[in-house]
């Protein structure tokens, strides 16, 4: 409680003129490139979802910044609501992932092309 | 003081989520997830967002990857035998983020400072007072909505987990 409100006393970096919202930009703009390489380069289909997680993070750590930068709480509201998709998301696509693993023993994604069909 | 430790855990974020991506051990990608959602938290504390800091490590440092890491362990995928894509579609992948990121910095930087505050500064946003009060009032109807998403989600996990379900 004591650490919360010494927190709450220091106004945020973008209010005191040290940063501009634009270093909140380019860092979130860099995870979620990140993570959309992972997307786009891993095979490993756990590592996927988890690439995934990433991007939803740096869009949340957009949401948060932009939030504090306009002061309106609807943001982190947005933000909660991002989370609480993110963890059903998480649940249902790791018990697919389970289920598929026990017809086929293989988590590589290409592989499971053959759902197409 | 407070612009270093952006920029200190602006690194970390950035580091580990490269560690996440470069390693081929899915368990050191799934640590090195876990230090990137702390060194986000670390900015939401930085960015006065206390609640959101504190979901997040509950959440996602917490339940998702504890999940994941349930996952990892349960498959037994301890080992790294991916295999990786042909030397062409990697090429192709990192020149499509490498290009998506060079696209959006470059959008980014050239309207810099173009932004401005549309309210006066308030660092009292993000206690749990002010969101629970927005969240309770504004948003009352999507919160009901998403324990109802929750429901689904654990009644379809529970039927996709059991063993007769082909």
């Amino acid at each position: 409680m004591l650490l919360l409100q010494t927190v709450q006393a220091l106004p945020s970096p973008l209010h005191n003129g040290e940063l501009s919202i634009d270093a909140y930009i380019y860092l979130s703009a860099i995870l979620f490139c990140i993570g959309l390489l992972g997307v786009l380069l891993r095979r490993n289909v756990i590592v996927l979802f988890m690439c995934i997680e990433l991007m939803l993070n740096a869009v949340n750590l957009l949401l948060v910044a932009l939030s504090n930068y306009h002061s309106d709480p609807a943001g982190q509201v947005f933000v909660f609501f991002v989370m609480l998709v993110a963890a059903a998301e998480a649940t249902i696509g790791l018990s697919i992932v389970v289920m598929l693993y026990r017809n086929i023993p293989n988590t590589d994604v290409d592989i499971w092309n053959r759902l197409r069909n | 003081m407070l612009a270093i430790f952006f920029y200190i855990f602006a690194t970390i974020s950035v580091l580990s989520a490269l560690s996440v991506v470069l390693f081929r051990n899915p368990v050191y990608s799934a640590l090195g997830l876990v230090t990137t959602f702390f060194a986000i938290a670390a900015q939401y504390i930085l960015l006065n967002a206390q609640f959101v800091a504190a979901v997040q490590v509950m959440v996602y440092a917490g339940a998702i990857m504890v999940l994941f890491l349930f996952v990892i362990m349960l498959l037994n995928l301890n080992v790294n035998n991916e295999p990786s894509r042909p030397a062409l579609l990697q090429g192709i992948s990192v020149a499509t983020s490498g290009g998506m990121l060079f696209l959006v910095l470059l959008a980014a930087a050239r309207s810099a400072g173009s932004l401005s505050p549309a309210r006066a500064a308030d660092n009292s946003i993000g206690l749990i007072q002010t969101l629970g009060q927005t969240l309770f009032n504004q948003y009352l109807m999507p919160f009901e909505v998403s324990s109802l998403l929750f429901l689904s989600a654990m009644v379809g996990a529970v039927m996709l987990g059991k063993k007769e379900y082909k």
